[in-house]
């Protein structure tokens, strides 16, 4: 693990150097564990790709002499420390890479790759030397991961992505892309869980709201969750309550 | 209680300090731009730091106050109000701040706060995504805005704002940032910093007009990049400073998106975000480097700074509630 600062009220911790399963699973591990970590001055933990940022109160008081800064580098080392060998080893080897992945989950998206909910799906199609229905079936029959959560609120960044489908962004962006919609941006796909301008390709919309500012927890895709997008009918679609 | 907007202003938002806790769903803190501004302004009404005040920008609204209260206008300055003190106002009493004199972004503290619902545990307004605050938006004319319960004898231990006698002091203008058009602002490395060599710090950049609660951007020399990869996008903070490909820096600020994937230069440490709020378009400023060490040793004095002025404020005034 490596640390440095950002600004004057945060750290950055690398966990690894390569975006993998494993290290992706440990980014998620600590980045749990440092939430549960209540008495330490932790105000926010962010975890995305190979990192945790970890923003914290400078107020928190420490130990001699260290700075707020060696303060929370220290408790991420030990809140770390603890994760590793808090199990028995044969428990940890029973478990593998499981151990990381207690906190993430499976969230299946249903989505209309139909008519005027999918503007772009032809282009995709074109681009990608195969028919609509082609283009829909390699999408939904993937497992995606997700990378980060940013751009907007609840905007999930989906690794995962088959190379077949890869697609440049629009020359240029629409102004409004529908709520919902769903996308293509060369190598990464995601959804667009507001209305705002956005440039990718538009090749479904779903039903479900992937941020919600009044619910437990607002963005429905954290980092190192799963993802499969199922296909449903335009009826489906506009049945959905 | 409540007060009535007759005239928004520019561009007037309900603010707190902000939300925290949920960048990893995308949420940014957001809140006061100016948060030492808002702080003030509220320890001067007997509020808490964080009560929900009027966050205006370069011209203010034109407010009724239909009820007797205390009010204090911090950050920007206006001849509506005078600034960095406490005035009470009485029931009926209309207010027109009006352009704003000094600074960009002024904070009206009202005794007993804007009372709209929290949002994910704040009363700021993300416009970006249209919740919290007043209805997720800006204030339009004819808003009327719910005010919270105060402690009655708050109000009446001022002489109206009006009449000799009222209130003859202010704050001690040493503890206030260095607010200035042409502004020195403080800044420590970022992750990329050694690929811009001294550029950010060779001299001074302009405030485009092209700026909001996002981020200001900034004209001038164009920052020139010693490497060429992609990065990853990783976590952004208030205060980073991000290089565009055309070199030109970008500070982020309060509404900045959580994550971004171009490469960070620096990063204004928390004392001197204030500094930056207040700066108007067309108005300048020059970064200096400091070292992590004395960015977080000034946070923390001004943390003190201000809890001394709550204890002063208490003594000042009989029966202001504090601290």
């Amino acid at each position: 693990m490596t640390f440095a600062p950002l600004g004057d009220s945060a750290v950055v911790v690398t966990v690894g150097t390569t975006l993998d399963e494993s290290t992706l699973a440990r980014v998620r591990a600590l980045a749990a564990a440092l939430e549960r970590e209540t008495a330490t001055g932790i105000v926010d933990v962010v975890p995305a790709y190979t990192t945790v940022a970890v923003f914290y109160d400078l107020n928190t008081a420490g130990v001699g002499e260290e700075t707020p800064y060696q303060r929370i580098c220290r408790v991420i080392e030990a809140c770390a420390a603890r994760e590793e060998h808090g199990w028995p080893d044969v428990v940890r080897q029973k478990l593998g890479a499981e151990t990381g992945r207690a906190d993430a989950r499976e969230i299946e998206i249903p989505v209309c790759y139909r008519g005027e909910f999918g503007p772009d799906l032809g282009a995709v199609a074109r681009h990608c030397g195969m028919s609509e229905e082609d283009v829909a079936a390699l999408h939904s029959g993937a497992r995606y991961v997700v990378h980060a959560v940013g751009f907007t609120p609840g905007f999930a960044y989906l690794g995962g992505l088959p190379e077949k489908l890869f697609t440049p962004r629009r020359p240029a962006p629409r102004t409004r892309v529908p709520a919902g919609s769903v996308g293509i941006g060369w190598m990464h796909t995601g959804v667009y869980p507001l209305a705002t301008p956005g440039g990718w390709q538009l090749i479904g919309r779903t039903p479900l709201r992937l941020f919600q500012p009044e619910a437990q927890s607002p963005s429905l895709l954290r980092m190192g969750d799963h993802v499969k997008f199922r296909p449903i009918t335009i009826e489906e679609l506009v049945a959905w309550k | 209680m409540e007060i009535r907007i007759i005239r928004a202003g520019q561009l007037t938002t309900v603010q707190d300090l902000g939300r925290f806790g949920f960048r990893a769903a995308g949420v940014p803190p957001g809140g006061a731009m100016d948060p030492f501004a808002l702080r003030v302004a509220n320890s001067l009404v007997g509020n808490p730091e964080n009560t929900a005040a009027l966050e205006i920008t370069l011209v203010g609204p034109e407010i009724e106050f239909t009820a007797d209260v205390n009010v204090a206008l911090g950050g920007a300055e206006s001849d509506g109000l005078p600034a960095w003190k406490p005035v009470a106002v009485r029931a009926g009493t209309r207010i027109k701040f009006g352009e704003c004199t000094r600074g960009c972004r002024g904070y009206i503290a009202v005794s007993g706060g804007i009372d709209v619902a929290p949002v994910m545990g704040s009363r700021s307004t993300y416009l970006p995504a249209g919740f919290g605050g007043w209805e997720g938006r800006v204030l339009r004319d004819g808003d009327v805005l719910p005010l919270g319960r105060f402690d009655p004898a708050g109000p009446r231990t001022l002489p109206p704002w009006d009449q000799p006698g009222a209130c003859g002091w202010r704050i001690d203008p040493r503890i206030l940032p260095n607010y200035a058009p042409a502004a020195t602002v403080r800044v420590v490395r970022g992750a990329q910093a050694d690929q811009f060599g001294p550029g950010l710090f060779g001299g001074e950049f302009t405030v485009s007009p092209h700026s909001d609660r996002m981020g200001l951007r900034l004209l001038g020399c164009a920052l020139e990049r010693t490497h060429d990869q992609e990065l990853l996008s990783a976590a952004t903070s208030p205060g980073t400073i991000q290089v565009p490909p055309d070199g030109l820096p970008l500070v982020l600020m309060a509404d900045a998106q959580t994550i971004g994937g171009y490469p960070q230069a620096g990063h204004v440490i928390g004392v001197d975000l204030p500094i930056m709020a207040q700066l108007r378009p067309g108005q300048t400023v020059r970064f200096v480097e400091v070292a992590l060490e004395e960015a977080q040793r000034l946070a923390l004095v001004r943390d003190r700074t201000l809890a001394m002025l709550r204890e002063g404020l208490a003594e000042k005034i009989p029966g202001h509630p504090l601290p």
